[in-house]
């Protein structure tokens, strides 16, 4: 097979090879054939097309997960433009201020969240074209507005256009430590060398039954997506609402015969906490995949004695570079070992390196900084030249190499081993979160004054992220009502757990937060 | 009734609003939809109502629906108590 340089050529060869084969199905609902699929998009690209959108464009996916998010996405790629997955569940002014910080040209939405939509972008002054989803029709969504907007004026049929590899494929708006998502920019060849990175270790086939746990506004989605499409294989979309419910979903894992799950660790430790999977027949399971956090070696073991028969592998890197390093869990583990497990070997598609505070390559069994660079590296993030300018080291040949802000040491068997962050960025069930957007978020109350946000591991519930408020005249605010205000403005997993109120933050000697005297207080 | 929604209140009070002034925390208050349970709250509070009140909750029972106040859950929990309680 020749190696188009696109994600949507993906779906092309397989709607040939594989027409009649289910390539998407959503539990309990609905299922769609390759040739039907890859004739859904053809329709999605040319009412895009009709309304202007070409290559250079993004256009935003405002759905809830189902097949009609992702034949959005494939005709959103048909047309030569970028899309630009938004959390349904998010906030709609975040939702909003995303879509207008890359002015997409287009959003596919849901007549459920239309109005909020429109609200919010008014107040941006931003007037994107609007294809919204019906809800309570028999056909898909998706379908359905088709139709009736080809009643109202037919889009003639176009051309798939298939851009340049190096051509923007996917913005993934991620926490922005300014109080601001920040858009990380992947091209085609982002996407495809990872897509085929991931072809060359799991050895997919067209047997195969993918789970996408991961909403895809997150980078796990990437491989959810596009490795089972391009392998002709099944995908099984596992939605908002039921990736939450461990007791159905170890259900649909078993009877879907799921043979390739990924997600964070703290769903696998959710199922294996509540989802009674001694119920169930898991035979089909052949790889677990796990990233986005640390998995705590108890809990994989608690996992692993449930689920003993399918290999695991460790995926490590920000969603700058998707997968940057990889480390498969021996079959039979160390009992005494505590430690987490090790980052693993880069990938053959990226190169990697550790330097230190001054860009120099460390000796092997240093700490350092990883940096990565090849063709699964990210081309920056949208419209912010100046953190442009400094994330990127470029030698003189022209490489660009990725800093990851991720300690790292570098160990001759096992590859790497995470030491921390640089930053203050941290991970809450697999969520990327920075903590300054947290505190940017709360500083708008009217009644804070000044506020600090830490997070702290614990042993049952991962990362627990701690707020700590003073407010003005000394007041001592609701829990509840400052959940509530939280929830208004930030995406859900950056709710802080606790809000503890002190009269004034602790300072340092040049007067900056001391987070060392919080953490102590946690 | 009475009774479970006091005893549901004082375990969320006491886990997820530590220092929340009881009164704030009525039988309508939303506490899915306020971030005041998320979702591991949520499996956490399902783990205690099978518990302390030798009941079974099924999957779709535990959804915003049923469990979004301390209303809905002393509905959910009520007709699943041993008869006499």
């Amino acid at each position: 097979m020749t190696v188009v340089g696109t994600l949507h050529a993906l779906l092309g060869e397989s709607a040939r090879r594989f027409p009649d084969r289910t390539a998407v199905e959503e539990p309990g609902g609905r299922t769609i054939t390759y040739r039907t699929l890859d004739a859904l998009t053809d329709r999605v690209r040319d009412r895009l097309a009709h309304l202007g959108v070409q290559s250079g464009d993004r256009v935003g996916v405002y759905i809830p997960k189902s097949i009609d998010s992702v034949a959005s996405i494939f005709g959103i790629l048909k047309t030569g433009a970028a899309y630009v997955p938004v959390d349904p569940e998010a906030p709609p002014a975040r939702c909003a201020y995303t879509l207008n910080n890359c002015s997409v040209k287009a959003i596919l939405t849901t007549a459920k969240l239309e109005s909020a939509l429109r609200a919010e972008l008014a107040l941006l002054e931003a007037s994107p074209a609007l294809l919204v989803l019906p809800h309570d029709t028999p056909d898909f969504p998706l379908a359905a507005m088709l139709s009736a907007e080809d009643t109202r004026e037919a889009a003639p049929a176009s051309a798939t256009v298939y851009p340049s590899s190096d051509s923007l494929a996917y913005i993934l708006y991620t926490s922005g430590s300014t109080g601001k998502p920040k858009g990380v920019m992947l091209s085609h060849l982002a996407g495809t060398s990872y897509v085929h990175w991931c072809s060359e270790v799991f050895s997919p086939s067209e047997n195969d039954t993918f789970s996408s746990h991961a909403p895809f506004h997150f980078d796990l989605s990437i491989l959810d997506i596009y490795v089972p499409i391009k392998h002709g294989a099944r995908l099984v979309l596992i939605g908002e609402a039921l990736g939450k419910e461990p007791l159905a979903l170890a259900q649909v894992i078993a009877e879907q015969r799921i043979s390739v799950w990924y997600s964070v660790p703290s769903i696998l430790n959710f199922l294996a906490t509540y989802g009674k999977l001694e119920r169930y027949d898991f035979s089909a399971l052949r790889y677990v995949l796990f990233a986005g956090e640390v998995f705590p070696v108890p809990q994989f073991r608690a996992v692993k004695a449930l689920l003993p028969h399918p290999r695991y592998v460790n995926l490590f890197g920000p969603t700058e570079t998707n997968v940057c390093t990889f480390y498969e869990v021996p079959a039979t583990l160390d009992p005494d070992r505590t430690a987490p497990f090790p980052i693993g070997h880069c990938c053959s598609h990226l190169r990697c390196r550790v330097v230190d505070t001054d860009g120099s390559v460390v000796t092997p069994g240093e700490e350092g900084e990883l940096l990565v660079s090849g063709a699964g590296i990210m081309d920056g993030y949208w419209n912010m030249p100046d953190r442009n300018a400094e994330i990127f080291d470029i030698d003189p040949d022209g490489t660009r190499w990725y800093h990851t802000g991720d300690l790292v040491v570098a160990d001759e068997q096992d590859g790497f081993i995470f030491h921390g962050r640089r930053d203050r960025m941290v991970k809450r069930r697999g969520y990327r979160i920075e903590l300054g957007e947290i505190e940017a978020g709360l500083a708008t109350h009217p009644s804070v004054r000044e506020v600090a946000v830490i997070a702290v591991a614990d042993p049952h519930a991962g990362t627990r992220i701690k707020a700590f408020l003073s407010a003005h005249n000394g007041e001592k605010l609701s829990l509840i009502q400052l959940k509530q205000f939280s929830m208004d403005k930030l995406p859900k997993y950056m709710v802080p757990d606790t809000f503890a109120f002190i009269d004034g933050l602790p300072r340092t000697s040049t007067d900056k937060i001391d987070y060392q005297a919080l953490k102590a207080q946690a | 009734m009475e009774d479970i929604i006091r005893i549901v209140k004082e375990f969320i009070l006491d886990k997820f609003l530590p220092g929340e002034d009881p009164a704030a925390l009525t039988p309508s208050t939303q506490l899915m939809s306020s971030g005041i349970l998320d979702s591991l709250a949520t499996l956490d509070l399902v783990s205690f109502l099978e518990e302390r009140f030798k009941i079974e909750l099924e999957a779709r029972e535990t959804d915003v629906s049923r469990m979004g106040t301390l209303n809905d859950i002393a509905q959910l929990v009520q007709p699943k108590l041993p008869a006499g309680k």
